[in-house]
């Protein structure tokens, strides 16, 4: 099973670096990174050596960049006709589905990699705490993860990849909304009862990473994010399933 | 080695294969024929156990597709129709991508490879990206991944569709080659193909089997001169009508 996974993700891995797709998404990932923490949020302004603010960009950068990696993956096969002759190899929908989920994911995980520069400068300019570095890290690593089963589901309703890549950013985006802050407090003030808004706002993919880009490991974030994925694959399953010929 | 039984599918309201039973027997090649939308993909979809029938199934080597869908899938080879294939990839990658999805993998799965390139006389492309390739290479290269692990069973699609007339011959050639050790299903609504390389043929149109024999019993259908296009129209144009 896991050889079968292997080679479904070596094999979309390497595709991304097929074309010169993959060196932009790179290069516009650290740049606007780069843009919003040091233009946006003030980095040196600030005189912290912590990272905080160049977390908290991440979410928003996902948005455009998750959906722009993710929406090929199923809607390509399609395109192609590429995946009757996937489905038809001795592998099950489910190792290539996962295959794929991880080659995107591992892929966006080596863009947030390359992120590395930004620690060392902060660990040359002050003296961070580097467990909270870490976490914010990890968090931001579930939270991809998360986007990026998104992505998959998205990509597989559909032969369009603009189909793929519009209904995850409007899947990310109302994830994310409902667990931003000028959003809860305005729909507070219209006099909606505190403990709707707060059931809302805990299913957003923001407000699970809150904690995490401030240093704070809480199981129930990584659990939240882990049922995201695992849930966002079953639904691309059962659709892959039901509309592979069309 | 292969056996489909009853096979039907309704898309909706609509019945595009209304229960189709046939089986291929070791050295046969049949000829699948039937007009365009006769429901030839479709049955050939389900035999693969691409999309799951609406009742029947299809047996490979003695796997049921429905019940042990990866040991079906492990035993026969499958040209889908248009030969698809990852255009960004090389030859030899692509190759080597479906004999892994296959179980050949490091050494054993570049011996493979290293083979079917011969076989199929790829040699001269190894090295290139299929959408660099023409359409006779392409098909040719989709038809190697059908043969990476010298299948019992061999399932093509229309493999000769669109390909001029040199290029037919070639494919038509490997096919014979391989007929002896094999069962070999082509589907196709070119005739010529039953006569250059079919042992027997079944005919279907309106997703009902029409006719199932050999090249000389289909002719004996036309009682004035026997000729296959004849007897072709005969047996599918009431559908049309």
């Amino acid at each position: 099973m896991f050889k079968n996974i292997k080679t479904v993700f070596a094999r979309e891995f390497k595709s991304y670096f097929d074309s010169p797709v993959a060196y932009v998404f790179l290069v516009a990932f650290l740049v606007l990174v780069g843009f919003l923490t040091f233009g946006v949020a003030m980095f040196y302004e600030r005189r912290q050596a912590d990272l905080t603010p160049f977390f908290f960009w991440h979410p928003w950068v996902y948005l455009l960049l998750v959906p722009a990696s993710t929406m090929g993956l199923w809607a390509d096969e399609r395109r192609n006709g590429t995946i009757e002759l996937l489905l038809t190899l001795p592998i099950t929908l489910k190792e290539a589905l996962v295959g794929k989920f991880l080659a995107a994911w591992a892929f966006i995980a080596l863009a947030l990699l390359s992120t590395f520069p930004i620690v060392v400068t902060t660990a040359w300019l002050g003296d961070p705490d580097f467990g909270a570095v870490f976490c914010g890290y990890l968090g931001s690593v579930l939270l991809a993860g998360a986007a990026t089963a998104i992505g998959v589901f998205a990509s597989s309703l559909s032969r369009s990849q603009v189909i793929g890549f519009v209904v995850a950013l409007a899947m990310m985006f109302a994830l994310l909304i409902i667990g931003f802050d000028p959003v809860i407090n305005a729909v507070s003030g219209w006099g909606v009862p505190g403990a709707i808004v707060d059931a809302v706002a805990s299913c957003s993919l923001l407000s699970h990473f809150e904690s995490m880009r401030r240093g704070v490991i809480d199981f129930a974030d990584i659990g939240y994010y882990i049922g995201m994925i695992v849930f966002m694959l079953a639904a691309a399953e059962v659709v892959t399933d039901g509309r592979k010929a069309n | 080695m292969l056996k489909v039984d009853n096979l039907k599918k309704n898309f909706g309201s609509f019945q595009a294969v209304k229960g189709i039973s046939f089986s291929v027997a070791k050295g046969e090649v049949l000829g699948f024929l039937g007009p365009n939308g006769a429901g030839k993909s479709t049955t050939m979809r389900m035999i693969t156990g691409f999309i799951p029938p609406t009742s029947g199934t299809a047996s490979i080597c003695g796997h049921d597709i429905i019940t042990d869908p990866v040991a079906a899938k492990a035993s026969f080879g499958y040209l889908p129709e248009n030969a698809p294939s990852y255009r960004s990839m090389t030859v030899e990658d692509f190759l080597l991508f479906t004999a892994a999805g296959r179980g050949f993998r490091g050494k054993l799965g570049r011996e493979k490879v290293e083979a079917v390139i011969e076989k199929a006389k790829l040699s001269a492309v190894a090295k290139q990206t299929i959408e660099t390739l023409s359409k006779g290479y392409r098909q040719r290269t989709c038809f190697a991944q059908a043969i990476i692990h010298d299948p019992k069973v061999l399932i093509m699609d229309e493999p000769t569709d669109g390909l001029d007339p040199n290029q037919k011959y070639v494919v038509r050639e490997m096919i014979k080659e391989m007929s002896a050790e094999k069962a070999i299903i082509i589907s196709t609504h070119i005739l010529e193909e039953v006569d250059a390389v079919c042992t027997r043929a079944i005919v279907i149109a309106g997703g009902e089997l029409k006719a199932d024999g050999t090249p000389s019993e289909l002719r004996a259908l036309d009682p004035e001169g026997g000729r296959l296009d004849k007897v072709f129209r005969n047996l599918t144009m009431q559908e049309a009508k």
